[in-house]
C-alpha cells in the first residue's frame, strides 16, 4: 500500500489546521473549502483526508464532536486544540521559511 | 497538556472498539451523501450520483483500514500480544521458567524481607505514633561520651527549646504482676506525663495520663495496661477502668487500656503498662526524680516541622551548657546530644544497626547474583531461541519489536519472582526474632507501601537487566549466518561466550565476598564467646527471688537472704554462693556515681563518675574473679561500720596512677569509703566494651531488696535449681524462684545480635554459593553441549577420559579462579565496613580468606563435575556424524 510521502503528508496536515483555524468543520466541509480557496487547485481525496484526520485527533491537535450538519445530518465536526494552534503556527512559518528558500533557488537561473 | 485529549481517544480505541468502529462509519457515510448531494445537484439522477460518489471514495473499507491504523492501539496490543506469547513460552520451559522464578522468588523476597525489617525496626518502629519522622531521641553526654540525663536536666530542655514540639520520657522497667495465682515480671515503661498525648496514642478505655500526674514522689499509683495484657490477664473486662493491680507490691489504678496494635516506645520489646514517673521509686528504687545527679531518664523529642536534627543539636547543646552553668556540682562536663531514631542508644536499635547496615549490603549481592545467574539462564535459552529470532528478524519483525518481546517476557519472569519475593518478605517479617535465642524480643517487620515500592523498583531493574542480556546477544545476530543452522564452538572460544563467563565470573566474585565477610564474623563471634570475660562462666548460676512482689520489706528481705545464703553454701556441691545487685553482661544497668579521689584532681571540665556494682561476702571467690590485693568483703563490713570499697585495675591505673590505693580514700554518691581490696578488670556490659573503671561496694552497706544470686557448684544446673526451690520454699512457701541460668547463657544473651549478623550471613552467603554453583553449573553445561563435535573430535583422536574431564574442569577452575582472584581484590576492601561487628578479628584475616577459597574451590569442583563426566560419555563417532 502506497503511503504518501512525508512531504505531501506534511503539507495535508497544514492544510487541514489551517482550514479548522478558522471554524470548527467536518471532513466534507475540509475539502470543500480547500478546494474552493485553492481555486480548484488542491483536490484533497477522501482516501487522504480522513487518515490524516484521524492522525491529527490522535495526536491531539485537533478533537472531534457530533453536530449538526447545515442540512441536517448527523456529522462529525473537528476543531482546533489550543496545542493544535500552537502546533500550526510553528508549521506556518516552517512552510513560509521553506517555500521562500525554494522560491529563491527557483529564481536563481532567470 | 496533549494527553488530556489523547488519552480517552487511546482508551475509546482500546475499550470500546465497537462504539469507535460505529463512528467511523457514521463518518464516511455523511461524507458519501453530501458527494451524492452534489452529483445530484450537478445534474444527475440519484441512482447515477449514489454510483459515482462511491466510485470518487474509493474502497470505504481500505479508508477505514487507514483509519485504524492511524488510531495506533498497536502499543497496547502489541504489549499484550507479547504477554500471551510470553507465557507460552514459560509454558513450555516449565524447567527454565520454575528455576528462574524461584531465583528471582530468593532475591527479591530477601531484599525485601531486609527493608521490611529496616522499616519495622529502624524507619518507622513504633506502630500508631504520629510522626515518627520528627522523632529524635536525647542522651546526656559526658565529655562526649553517650551517658544518661536526669529528669530535671530534661524538664529545662522542655521549657526552653523552641525548636521542639515535644519531648516526652520513657524509660523502660520491670515489674512483677500477680494477678490471682500467678506472679510474673513484665516489662513495662515509666514515662512522663504527657506521653500519651505527645506520640499521639489515645487509650480505648479511659484515659492517659494527665498533666503533673509525672510529679509530687509516689503520688500518683496509676497504670495504663496493654491491650495485650487486658485480654490476656483481665480476660477483656469492660469494667477494668478503676481496678487496682499490684505493681511490685504497690497498688496501682488502672486509668486506661492502650490500643490493640501499640506496643511502646523501646525497639525489641513490647510494653505491658505504663506508669508516670512520679512512680520511679517503685520501680526504679531510690528518690531519684528531682536529682540533678541522678542519670536514669531516656527521652524523645518531636521537632517542629522543618527543622533539623542539627540545629535542634544546637539549641539543645546550649541549653545544656546553660545547665552546666548553673549547676557545676552535678552536670560539670555534662552535655546532652540528638539520636536519629535509628540509632537510638538506649535500646535495640543502636545494636541492630551495624548488623542492618551490612544485611543490606548482602541482599544487594544476592539480588546480583541472581540477576547474573537468571541472565545466564535466558542467554542459554537465547542462544537456543536464536534460530527463532532469526527466522522472525528475515520476515520483518523490527529489531526494536524483538527487544520488546524479550523485556516482556522478562517482566513477566520478575513479575512471578517479586510476587513470591513478598510473600517469603511477608512470612518472614517476623522471623527475626527467631534468631534471637531464648531471648524474648519484640521485632516486628512491616510490609507496607515503601517496602512495596522498593520492591517494585527492585523488579524493574531485574527486568531491564533479564530482559536486555538476551537482547545484547541478539544485536550480533547475523542472519545468513545464524540460519545457517550447526551453530558449534570449540572449548574457550570467543564470541557470545565470554559474555556468559563474564557473568559467572561476577557471580563468583560476589559469593566470594560474601564467604570471607560471613567466615570474619563467625571467627568475631567465636572469638567474642571464648573470649575471657574475667568471671567464670561455666559452672556459675544466676538467679534471683522477686522479694518485693511477695511483700517483703528490706528488714524481712536481709534476714531471708541471709539465712537462704547459709543453707545455699551447705548444699552439696556448691563451692560458694553470693549476691549482687546486678549480674554482668545483663540488661539492668549499674549503678552510677559521680566520684572524688583524695589526691586526684580532675581536669577543669570534667566531673570523673564510675560505675559500681553492690555486692555481698565471697563474690569475688564465687564468680572467679582474683584478687589482686587486700581482702574481699566480710560479713563484718555491714550498716554498723565505715564504708569500704573494691576497686578493679582500670580504677587504679587511672585515678591513682598505679599506686597502692588500699586505705585510701573514695567518695561515693557523696560518702567517703574506704578502699580495702583491689580486684582484675573483667566485662561488665559488653563482650567487647574496653577496660573502664570499676568499683564495688558491700551489699549490707548499700542494700538493693532484689539482687540477683550467684551460685559456683560441681552440680548439673536442674539438680542446683532443684535444691534452691526446696530451700526456698522451707523458709517461706509464698516466694517463687526466677528463671535460673549459667553465665555462659548470659554471656551468649548478650552477644545476640553478633548472632543474628552471622547467622544471616551465613544463610545468604550459603545462598549466594549455591546460586553461583548453579550458574557455573549451566554454563559449563551449555559449553559441552556446543562443543560436542570438537570433544568428539579429540576422543577421535585419542583423548582418553581423564583429559577430556580435566579439560572441562580446568575450563571451569579458570572462571572461579578468576572470580576469586577479584574477589580476593574486593573483599579487602570491603570487609573494612564489617569494622563495628568484628571482635578482636583483623577484616583481613588470612585464615578467612583462605577458608572461602577452600569452600569456594570445593563447590565449583562440584558444579563443573556433572558437565565434565558428561563429556567423558560423548559418542565421538555419532558427535562427528551429527553435523
Amino acid at each position: 500500500m502506497a503511503k504518501p510521502t512525508d512531504l505531501v503528508q506534511g503539507t495535508l496536515d497544514l492544510l487541514i489546521l489551517r482550514t479548522l483555524a478558522l471554524q470548527p468543520m467536518h471532513g466534507w466541509g475540509i475539502a470543500r473549502r480547500i478546494r474552493q480557496v485553492s481555486n480548484e487547485v488542491l483536490q484533497v481525496h477522501q482516501g487522504a483526508l480522513y487518515p490524516a484526520l484521524h492522525r491529527l485527533e490522535q495526536q491531539g491537535w485537533i478533537r472531534a464532536k457530533w453536530g449538526e450538519s447545515e442540512n441536517n445530518r448527523r456529522a462529525k465536526y473537528y476543531s482546533l486544540t489550543p496545542d493544535g494552534a500552537k502546533y500550526l503556527r510553528q508549521e506556518q512559518a516552517q512552510w513560509r521559511r521553506l517555500s521562500s528558500a525554494i522560491g529563491l533557488v527557483l529564481e536563481m537561473s532567470s | 497538556m496533549r494527553w488530556y485529549y489523547k488519552l480517552p481517544l487511546r482508551l475509546r480505541s482500546l475499550f470500546r472498539k465497537d462504539r469507535a468502529e460505529l463512528d467511523l462509519s457514521d463518518e464516511l457515510q455523511f461524507h458519501l451523501q453530501n458527494q451524492i448531494d452534489e452529483f445530484v445537484a450537478q445534474g444527475m439522477d440519484s441512482q447515477e450520483a449514489r454510483r459515482a460518489a462511491r466510485q470518487s471514495m474509493g474502497g470505504v473499507e481500505q479508508v477505514k483500514e487507514e483509519c485504524r491504523d492511524m488510531r495506533r492501539t498497536n502499543l497496547i496490543e502489541n504489549f499484550l500480544q507479547d504477554v500471551r506469547f510470553g507465557f507460552r513460552m514459560l509454558r513450555r520451559n516449565p524447567g527454565f521458567t520454575v528455576l528462574t522464578i524461584l531465583c528471582l522468588t530468593l532475591g527479591i523476597g530477601a531484599n525485601a524481607a531486609v527493608f521490611s525489617w529496616v522499616e519495622g525496626i529502624l524507619l518507622r518502629p513504633y506502630p500508631l505514633v504520629s510522626h515518627q519522622e520528627r522523632l529524635v531521641t536525647l542522651t546526656g553526654t559526658v565529655r562526649d561520651e553517650k551517658a544518661e540525663t536526669s529528669w530535671p536536666d530534661l524538664l529545662d530542655v522542655q521549657r526552653s527549646c523552641t525548636l521542639c514540639e515535644t519531648l516526652f520520657v520513657s524509660k523502660i522497667t520491670g515489674a512483677s504482676l500477680s494477678i490471682g495465682e500467678r506472679a510474673e515480671v513484665m516489662t513495662g515503661s515509666i514515662v512522663s506525663a504527657n506521653y500519651f498525648d505527645a506520640i499521639g496514642v489515645h487509650p480505648i478505655l479511659g484515659r492517659g495520663f494527665e498533666p503533673g500526674e509525672d510529679t509530687g514522689r509516689n503520688a500518683h499509683p496509676l497504670v495504663v495496661i496493654s491491650y495485650h495484657l487486658w485480654q490476656t490477664r483481665f480476660k477483656g473486662d469492660p469494667e477494668i477502668i478503676g481496678k487496682t493491680q499490684r505493681l511490685d507490691n504497690v497498688v496501682h489504678t488502672i486509668i486506661g487500656v492502650a490500643p490493640e496494635a501499640f506496643y511502646g516506645t523501646f525497639v525489641g520489646r513490647s510494653m505491658e503498662y505504663w506508669v508516670p514517673a512520679s512512680m520511679l521509686e517503685v520501680f526504679d528504687g531510690g528518690d531519684k526524680l528531682e536529682d540533678r545527679g541522678a542519670r536514669w531518664a531516656e527521652a524523645y523529642v518531636r521537632l517542629k516541622p522543618g527543622v533539623t536534627r542539627n540545629q535542634a543539636q544546637q539549641e539543645i547543646s546550649a541549653i545544656a551548657a546553660r545547665l552546666e552553668a548553673e549547676y557545676p556540682a552535678t552536670n560539670r562536663g555534662r552535655g546532652i546530644k540528638v539520636w536519629p531514631l535509628w540509632q537510638t542508644p538506649f535500646n535495640h536499635a543502636g545494636h541492630l544497626l551495624p548488623t542492618f547496615e551490612i544485611m543490606v549490603v548482602v541482599a544487594m549481592f544476592v539480588l546480583l547474583i541472581v540477576c547474573a545467574n537468571v541472565g545466564n539462564l535466558l542467554l542459554v535459552r537465547s542462544f537456543a531461541r536464536g534460530h527463532e529470532m532469526t527466522v522472525r528478524l528475515a520476515l520483518g519483525a523490527g529489531r526494536a519489536r524483538l527487544l520488546r518481546q524479550l523485556v516482556t517476557e522478562g517482566l513477566l519472569l520478575s513479575t512471578c519472582g517479586a510476587a513470591g519475593g513478598m510473600l517469603v518478605a511477608y512470612w518472614c517479617r517476623h522471623a527475626l526474632v527467631l534468631l534471637f535465642p531464648r531471648d524474648v524480643m519484640y521485632l516486628p517487620g512491616q510490609i507496607d507501601g515503601r517496602v512495596l515500592g522498593l520492591s517494585a523498583a527492585i523488579c524493574l531493574v531485574v527486568t531491564l537487566a533479564v530482559g536486555l542480556v538476551p537482547a545484547f546477544q541478539t544485536r550480533h545476530l547475523a542472519l545468513a549466518d545464524t540460519l545457517k543452522t550447526g551453530v558449534s564452538t570449540v572449548l574457550g572460544a570467543r564470541g557470545g561466550a565470554w559474555f556468559r563467563s563474564s557473568l559467572v565470573i561476577l557471580q563468583v566474585t560476589l559469593s566470594f565476598i560474601l564467604l570471607v565477610g560471613g567466615t570474619l564474623l563467625m571467627q568475631s563471634l567465636r572469638k567474642i564467646r571464648t573470649t575471657d570475660p574475667g568471671f567464670s562462666t561455666t559452672r556459675v548460676f544466676d538467679t534471683w527471688i522477686p522479694f518485693v512482689a511477695a511483700g517483703y520489706d528490706a528488714q524481712r528481705a536481709k534476714t531471708f537472704q541471709d539465712e537462704l545464703i547459709q543453707r545455699v553454701r551447705a548444699l552439696p556441691g556448691v563451692e560458694a554462693a553470693a549476691y549482687a545487685r546486678a549480674v554482668p553482661l545483663g540488661y539492668g544497668s549499674f549503678s552510677s556515681t559521680p566520684i572524688a579521689i583524695d589526691g586526684y584532681e580532675p581536669p577543669p571540665n570534667e566531673q570523673p563518675t564510675a560505675e559500681y556494682n553492690e555486692v555481698s561476702p565471697d563474690y569475688f571467690a564465687t564468680l572467679g574473679i582474683p584478687l589482686i590485693s587486700g581482702r574481699e568483703f566480710t560479713r563484718a563490713d555491714d550498716e554498723n561500720v565505715a564504708r569500704v570499697a573494691i576497686v578493679n585495675q582500670t580504677m587504679i591505673a587511672r585515678y591513682w596512677r598505679g599506686q597502692n590505693p588500699i586505705g585510701q580514700r573514695l567518695q561515693v554518691k557523696g560518702n567517703w569509703v574506704r578502699v580495702v581490696g583491689v580486684v582484675k578488670d573483667s566485662k561488665y556490659y559488653s563482650m567487647d566494651e574496653a577496660p573502664r573503671p570499676f568499683f564495688y561496694v558491700p551489699l549490707r552497706q548499700y542494700f538493693s531488696i532484689e539482687p540477683d544470686m550467684h551460685i559456683r557448684t560441681t552440680q548439673p544446673l536442674r539438680t542446683v535449681q532443684t535444691a534452691l526451690i526446696h530451700e526456698v520454699r522451707e523458709l517461706d512457701p509464698n516466694l517463687a524462684v526466677s528463671e535460673m541460668i549459667t553465665l555462659q547463657e548470659q554471656v551468649e544473651r548478650s552477644t545476640s545480635h553478633e548472632l543474628v549478623a552471622v547467622a544471616l550471613v551465613a544463610l545468604f552467603g550459603g545462598l549466594a554459593l549455591l546460586l553461583a554453583s548453579i550458574g557455573l553449573y549451566g554454563v559449563m553445561s551449555c559449553t559441552v553441549s556446543q562443543s560436542t563435535r570438537e570433544l568428539g573430535l579429540r576422543m577421535a583422536l585419542g583423548a582418553g577420559t581423564s583429559n577430556v574431564l580435566r579439560l572441562v574442569l580446568l575450563r571451569g577452575l579458570v572462571l572461579t579462579t578468576t572470580g576469586m582472584i577479584i574477589g580476593i581484590a574486593l573483599a579487602l576492601l570491603l570487609t573494612r565496613l564489617l569494622g563495628n561487628l568484628l571482635y578482636q578479628v583483623s577484616p583481613r584475616d588470612p585464615l578467612a580468606f583462605v577458608a572461602a577459597f577452600a569452600v569456594m574451590t570445593l563447590a565449583s569442583v562440584a558444579a563443573c563435575f556433572l558437565p565434565a563426566w558428561r563429556a567423558t560419555r560423548i559418542d565421538p563417532i555419532q558427535a562427528l556424524r551429527a553435523q
